[in-house]
């Protein structure tokens, strides 16, 4: 266990102590003593970047499964890092905002904290494990963590509905995604993702190689909320807003984004990962801003801009796997480079957005846009947080937004001159969707920043009057909103010890021996084609936010029967009723519906197999002649089981089968089974006399059939297991192969036994184990019968 | 079983001789068991139905008053011999179930053939008796 084990594992031990200290210290706000870990660690792992800048990556092994070759191996390298980073420096501000969020006297602090630790270990789990099994189990505590958090206000059916959803959807990509694991493990030997990365070549011609990119892929997208998975996203809104700005925006979205670049170097030579990427990417950058220029919640648009903002990060992820290809692959680098530098970015000024959105929500009391306006004056500090954000997730200088957004539009121009992969044929597709998802984005952003704070402040619609938030509130928005303009400003502070070191971890096939990116951020490069794009998007932006009013009824077309959220609850609704019905349609009851399906299932399963098998084979040599006495007594039984079958009367049933015990008893007789046949005798009499004492108490057999259909599949069934076991015990009876044990016993039965009478010498003595438990049975079933008469009797004399 | 009619002499006159005789024809078919026909099993059986016929005969009171025995206490007795006898070739160091036999000069018998096996089926017997009745009795008693 090394230090990096332990910073891994510390936010999950830490959440041990947590319940003791919100119950025995509650003077003091929990969050307090929760903040102090993220803090250090960010500190532990701010202190790595010179290590990582200079291209080393540490790794640390820990036994766990050594046998299967699961081990807790921790590895830090540039992509991880960058990660971890955020985790845990977001991490920090969002518990410092919770202090002064959540109330100290009504919310119970205790859950949530640990909640969030918990999510908070998970987190760095995924993005700092080598051995993609852990990382599994990483990733699904994230879903469990991220279930516990949204449904924080259980009491809420909302809360519980989103919390369902997301559980579901991130519940299904994981297991998708480590089915994509175990086929890797197939293809490599190994669950570990560095020496996957190194046996490249075998996964590229492995046959299994499109199944296991599609899964990760589903367990990549349903995680980062893209197109169609994204519909949690929105309902996941319904927790409490640091969970909102840390889980679902900053962190575990990205979740998926980091799996994408972890694996890149695995898959990204093909063609099916680069056009999935990025075409899923661009479509749910497409709809996702489409769909938050509609939305008149606060949350709800940054929902939906984060979905975009998601895909727009996943499509420069598909796009930069063309490097790949090319031997000058500096020209195609650049939307590696970009997507690192927008995740980064898109944490900074999404984490300050969903702050000033709780600040407001807690000092209005409400997140409707159509309620709130005119709060400039009331507000100023959040409002120049939202400015801030606002301005920079629209993709305006001078704002980090800005700058990811022109490499953005770099990297969809220079795609469209890609030529493989038929891209020439669908590349125009690229530019054109990310610029009217970039038109759209803009005019969300406006939607977010002037229906909030401009306009007419009303403050009859608001729960409470509008005042300015407590400092405390404010700190973490602040710094969130300081560095979106220092990374603008000074964007190379990030990349030559972050995003270089990132980027080499998702392209490591690219650097030769000691070879290093160059990557060099400049917040002005000229007049260019992007620069001509931005200010097509903010004129035209401009101009459709000012006519909003009149083009909003588009939504309208769009049925909201087509939904994909109307398409999720119909197939949760539909399988519930479906399997309901199912089991409805089957489990009737009825012991006579079970008995048919037992009966089926037999003639099926050895009727089946003996025909498939050809198992069935004739043959009467060495049968014995067939006497007079023989035929007689098949003749009476078969007319003793035809009167039992037909008999209208129950009388008439119990004589028959009596019948047919006796002349069971018969047959033992020529057979010449003397014990067996006086044993039938005696035994029949009895079973007989006790139908009798039955038959008073019993109702008159029923001879009206349920349905004629009933009673054909009755016959039909009955004559096929007749005719199965008929057919079995002719086959059986063809073929001798093996000889009969029945020799020794006749040798030995008076040597060793001591006795003539072979069967009796059998159940006493060299079978005597199985005679101590049939004696067992008849005492279990007479205690049995006892204890139901006397104890029922006994009952109902209480009753009286 | 209800309480019978008092004026069925032949039966119980009959019954009275009968029982006998398949008692010790039981008795026979029990011991005989090792080298003939029979053994425990049918033995019980056969005692047992000798027991129905009494009841059969004369009402259940009047039976428990001949057999003061609770039939219960009979199945297990029977239970617990079978499984001692079992047990009791662990004294001589053999495994769970083995039997052995030997052939003895008895007073009154002669020579004769004594084997563990039959204590085995001594509890066999018990069990079948107490079974039966316990199941007979039962049902007979239920109004």
């Amino acid at each position: 266990m090394t230090a990096l084990h332990i910073a891994i594992l510390s936010p999950l031990a830490f959440a041990f102590f947590i319940p003791l200290l919100a119950k025995y210290v509650r003077r003091i706000h929990t969050g307090w003593f929760v903040l102090i870990l993220p803090a250090l660690l960010f500190i532990y792992f701010l202190r790595m970047i010179g290590m990582s800048a200079n291209g080393e990556t540490l790794k640390a092994e820990l036994a766990w499964i050594p046998s299967f070759g699961i081990n807790f191996t921790a590895y830090i390298d540039g992509l991880g890092l960058l990660f971890a980073l955020l985790i845990t420096g977001i991490g920090s501000l969002v518990v410092l905002y919770s202090i002064y969020y959540l109330s100290k006297e009504r919310e119970q602090l205790g859950s949530f904290y640990v909640y969030l630790l918990m999510f908070m270990g998970a987190m760095l789990g995924v993005v700092l494990v080598d051995n993609v099994i852990v990382l599994y189990v990483f990733w699904e505590l994230t879903s469990i963590s991220s279930f516990l958090l949204i449904g924080y206000w259980y009491k809420r059916e909302k809360s519980r509905y989103g919390a369902t959803k997301s559980m579901l959807i991130t519940i299904f990509g994981g297991l998708a995604l480590l089915g994509g694991f175990i086929l890797l493990y197939i293809m490599t030997g190994s669950f570990s993702i560095r020496s996957m990365v190194s046996q490249t070549d075998i996964i590229l011609s492995h046959d299994l190689f499109i199944p296991a990119l599609v899964l990760i892929l589903i367990g990549a997208f349903t995680k980062s909320a893209q197109f169609p998975f994204y519909i949690w996203l929105p309902d996941a809104m319904e927790a409490p807003t640091p969970v909102s700005a840390y889980l679902h925006s900053a962190t575990m979205v990205k979740a998926g984004i980091y799996l994408v670049a972890r694996f890149t170097p695995i898959f990204a030579f093909s063609e099916v990962w680069f056009w999935v990427v990025s075409i899923t990417g661009l479509i749910t950058l497409f709809w996702g801003s489409f769909n938050a220029v509609k939305q008149t919640d606060l949350k709800s648009i940054l929902a939906f801009s984060t979905v975009s903002q998601l895909g727009m990060i996943m499509s420069m992820l598909g796009i930069g796997s063309a490097a790949l290809h090319y031997n000058h692959f500096e020209y195609y680098l650049v939307s590696i480079i970009a997507a690192i530098f927008h995740l980064i970015n898109h944490a900074t000024f999404k984490g300050s957005l969903f702050m000033a959105v709780g600040i407001i929500d807690h000092e209005t009391g409400t997140r409707d846009i159509r309620k709130l306006g005119g709060l400039m004056t009331i507000m100023p500090i959040t409002f120049t947080i939202t400015l801030i954000g606002a301005f920079s997730m629209a993709g305006l200088p001078p704002f980090n937004g800005f700058l990811s957004k022109e490499m953005f539009f770099t990297s969809v121009l220079r795609i469209s001159e890609f030529n493989l992969f038929h891209v020439s044929t669908w590349g125009p597709l690229f530019p054109i969707l990310g610029w009217t998802g970039s038109v759209f984005t803009f005019i969300y952003s406006m939607v977010l920043l002037f229906k909030t704070f401009g306009g007419k402040y009303q403050p009859e619609k608001l729960e409470k009057p509008a005042h300015e938030a407590p400092l405390g509130m404010l700190i973490s928005p602040v710094i969130l909103g300081s560095l979106v303009v220092i990374f603008f400003f000074f964007p190379n502070i990030l990349s030559y010890r972050i995003i270089e070191p990132a980027a080499e971890s998702i392209m490591p096939h690219l650097l030769a021996g000691n070879e290093k990116f160059k990557v060099k951020l400049e917040g002005w490069h000229g007049p260019s084609p992007e620069l001509y794009m931005t200010i097509g998007v903010v004129v035209l932006g401009i101009l459709a936010y000012l006519t909003l009013t009149k083009w909003k009824k588009i939504y309208r077309l769009f049925p909201e029967k087509l939904t994909l959220n109307t398409l999720y609850d119909r197939t949760l609704y539909g399988i519930e009723k479906t399997s309901n019905k199912v089991t409805r349609t089957y489990m009737t009851g009825f012991l006579r519906d079970y008995l048919v399906y037992v009966f089926l299932f037999f003639i099926m399963m050895i009727g089946g197999s003996l025909v498939l098998t050809g198992g069935f084979s004739f043959d009467t040599k060495g049968n014995a002649e067939i006497g007079a006495y023989e035929l007689v007594l098949s003749a009476v039984i078969i007319a003793a089981t035809l009167t039992t079958i037909v008999a209208k009367s129950r009388l008439t049933a119990i004589i028959g089968l009596g019948v047919i015990g006796y002349t069971i008893a018969l047959f033992f007789v020529i057979f010449r089974a003397p014990d067996l046949a006086l044993t039938q005798l005696i035994i029949e009499t009895i079973s007989v006399s006790l139908f009798l004492l039955c038959f008073y108490h019993l109702p008159k057999l029923s001879f009206k059939p349920r349905t004629v259909k009933f009673r054909v599949t009755n016959v039909v069934v009955s004559i096929g297991v007749g005719a199965v076991v008929t057919l079995v015990a002719l086959a059986a009876n063809s073929q001798h192969t093996l000889n009969s044990i029945s020799t020794y016993f006749i040798e030995n039965s008076y040597k060793l036994g001591g006795g003539h009478n072979i069967v009796n010498v059998i159940l006493v003595d060299f079978r005597g184990f199985d005679t101590l438990f049939e004696i067992t049975v008849l005492v279990i079933a007479a205690l049995g019968i006892y204890g139901m008469i006397r104890l029922r009797l006994e009952k109902r004399g209480e009753e009286q | 079983m209800k309480k019978q009619q008092t004026n069925d002499v032949i039966l119980q006159t009959v019954t009275k001789i009968a029982c006998f005789i398949i008692l010790l024809f039981s008795f026979h078919i029990f011991l005989a068991g090792h080298n003939n026909p029979g053994g425990g099993f049918i033995g019980g059986l056969m005692t047992a139905s000798s027991f129905v016929l009494l009841l059969l005969a004369y009402d259940l009171k009047t039976v428990q008053n001949i057999l003061p025995v609770n039939f219960i206490y009979v199945a297990g007795t029977g239970l617990l011999i079978s499984i001692c006898t079992s047990a009791g070739s662990f004294l001589f160091g053999a495994q769970f179930l083995t039997h052995s036999f030997g052939y003895f000069d008895l007073p009154l018998l002669g020579k004769t053939e004594l084997a563990t096996a039959v204590l085995f089926d001594i509890g066999v017997y018990l069990v079948v008796v107490g079974v039966t009745m316990t199941i007979i009795q039962t049902i007979g008693e239920r109004e």
